[in-house]
């Protein structure tokens, strides 16, 4: 999917039409200036994982709540499940209690006068009351809390609230199940663990999942597709893999936390158009045809795809748009060494490598290393220009 | 001891708490939501007779039940007996006289309810009223206790605004707190004493009773 820009007008349509023979899915579009400035566009299918992420101030809370019918925009539209549960311009808005959505809010949300089961009860109230306490313990049951459904939240630790915020979602039978930071309240092993269980219920139900968070490592271990959104923007909706390799524009590299981003200009070299970047001139696999000679271009280039050449022996691409750089800086984080390289014309490329090879390779600083960057991971970006203030120049 | 007084005191504090209450809670939970313009105002005109003093309070709504002021005119053609020195009067000037002690509790414990409990019960699919029934009426209820315990108390006690709109007429608007100071005035010092005593008793049991049963609930420890 290509990047998502100014959106707006009439889109349900459009958003359908993202779902050929598929219309069980969520898609939403909105559009205002004020009070929160707002331009998303995203959708999201069943059994699928959506992560909204972006800086605080982005939009993410509004953005599911505006799915949740807790806030309703200018202008836009959402439709789940086949059914429009806003637009703007026909001024039909659901209410929350119509559109059957499970939610789990950052601070879970619990009620503090009800049990744990009488919590995940209270979503229930339209069957038979036996039946109703055998589907609360059916859901306790689901997220590991059998035995705990007498206590108040109170007595319950942090992940077993977020469990319980979790139950009382999905036992409302929802069509969309919205997670608004749900992990963020807890220490890193209830997090992971946590994480672990999400990944493992998400199986077993088949609707979309959108989940709204800052931690980028959390979305691209749990989503399927990521969203990122900035000042209200949504930038781009892709999967992780892709987003990582080929970012639609500068600032949605730098959200993501990017480096190894340059401008370099289209030349042609003995016949061939080739990228110059200071003294080199790289090889491009794919994109350079489209562009003139002459053309300064910004690009973008996945750390994976720097490859350190080792001291005794050929390594893998070797060949391919080899260049000297200088150590500039070693960063050791545990198993993982984050390396600064200084290239002779002043850009900075940064990628990281286990720390027992850069050991082997004896990287320390000042010292001059061959590395290799692949072709087909240079990722162009015509029309756009890496701001001068970004920090890999200044670092 | 004045046992009619007694009547006119129990009745009199009775009924400012079950209809002031209500109210309260609907003022109270409006102004805790709300946010617009000259809430200020509304909430400090809400707290005003809380520092007036009561014959002040007293002087104005005797002028505003007599026949001839809109209050006053209104109430006589509905029910064609005037406000002054009568229990429907003394009833009126109470429920104004104790509106903070009823609002202000019964605010602040609303402004501790998390907003999005609220949002939570909705998208658990309940409406606004189930919402207030069983999400918020519980929350707040050491609010609500503390609100008619605060107005009992205080009603009972009520002296000035009472004198000035009721005057002191046997079995309608002669309260206890006003027997008191009748009975010292003949210098009855004993029956003073007695009734003195009993308005201590009952003030402080409703007190105890209200506050020891706000305390217990299970949820809240911890």
């Amino acid at each position: 999917m290509g990047c998502l820009g100014a959106g707006g007008g009439r889109v349900v349509d459009s958003l359908m039409g993202l779902a050929p023979g598929r219309a069980s899915g969520l898609g939403v579009a909105v559009n205002q200036t004020g009070p929160i400035p707002l331009d998303a566009k995203f959708t999201c299918q069943p059994g699928e994982l959506l992560a909204l992420v972006g800086p605080s101030g982005s939009g993410k809370t509004t953005l599911l709540r505006t799915i949740a019918g807790l806030y309703r925009p200018q202008s836009g539209q959402v439709v789940c499940a086949g059914d429009v549960w806003f637009d703007a311009e026909r001024k039909h808005s659901l209410s929350p209690q119509n559109r059957q959505v499970g939610i789990v809010f950052q601070d879970y949300a619990l009620f503090p006068h009800l049990t744990a089961l009488e919590n995940i009860q209270l979503p229930l109230r339209h069957l038979p009351q036996p039946q109703r306490r055998d589907q609360a313990e059916h859901w306790l049951a689901k997220v590991r809390l059998q035995g705990l459904g007498k206590r108040y939240p109170n007595a319950l630790s942090g992940g077993q609230q977020q469990r319980v915020a979790l139950a009382r979602a999905l036992a409302r039978d929802p069509k969309v199940l919205l997670l608004d930071e749900p992990f963020s309240a807890v220490d890193q092993v209830t997090r992971r663990r946590l994480q672990r269980e999400l990944a493992l219920l998400r199986q077993q139900i088949e609707i979309p999942i959108v989940l709204v968070t800052h931690d980028l490592e959390e979305a691209t271990a749990l989503a399927d597709q990521i969203c990122v959104l900035h000042n209200g923007v949504s930038l781009q909706q892709a999967a992780p893999e892709t987003l990582f390799r080929r970012p639609a524009s500068p600032l949605i590299a730098r959200l993501l936390d990017r480096h190894n981003l340059f401008e370099g200009v289209v030349v042609d070299v003995k016949g061939q158009l080739r990228l110059q970047w200071g003294e080199t001139h790289l090889e491009v696999a794919e994109g350079l045809i489209n562009l003139s000679q002459g053309e300064t271009v910004a690009w973008y280039l996945p750390p994976s795809d720097i490859v350190l050449h080792r001291r005794d022996r050929p390594s893998y691409g070797e060949r391919e748009n080899p260049l000297a750089a200088t150590v500039e800086e070693l960063v050791v984080l545990g198993g993982i060494t984050s390396v600064s390289l200084r290239v002779n014309h002043g850009d900075m490329l940064r990628f990281d490598i286990a720390t027992h090879a850069a050991r082997r390779n004896q990287l320390t600083r000042g010292a001059v290393v061959n590395v290799s960057l692949l072709a087909k991971g240079i990722h162009l970006l015509p029309g756009h220009q890496v701001r001068a203030d970004a920090h890999d120049k200044r670092k | 001891m004045d046992w009619s007084a007694l009547s006119v005191s129990l009745r009199l504090a009775g009924f400012t708490c079950l209809m002031l209450i209500p109210i309260a809670i609907w003022l109270g939970r409006a102004l805790a939501y709300a946010r617009f313009r000259g809430k200020g105002l509304c909430e400090a005109l809400i707290a005003l007779p809380l520092v007036l003093p009561p014959t002040v309070l007293g002087f104005y709504l005797l002028l505003s039940f007599g026949r001839d002021a809109p209050v006053g005119s209104f109430w006589a053609e509905i029910t064609g007996s005037g406000l002054n020195f009568t229990f429907s009067g003394i009833l009126i000037a109470s429920l104004i006289a104790n509106l903070p002690f009823a609002v202000q509790p019964i605010q602040r414990a609303f402004e501790h309810v998390p907003h999005n409990l609220r949002e939570a019960a909705w998208c658990s699919g309940l409406s606004p009223w189930q919402t207030l029934l069983r999400i918020e009426l519980p929350l707040v209820w050491p609010g609500i206790m503390s609100a008619a315990a605060l107005t009992f108390a205080h009603t009972l006690g009520e002296f000035g605004v009472i004198l000035m709109v009721g005057g002191a007429i046997d079995g309608e608007t002669r309260t206890l707190a006003i027997a008191i100071y009748d009975r010292v005035q003949a210098f009855d010092e004993q029956g003073a004493a007695q009734m003195s005593a009993l308005l201590l008793l009952v003030s402080f049991i409703t007190l105890g009773l209200v506050y020891g049963l706000s305390g217990r609930r299970r949820w809240a420890r911890g």
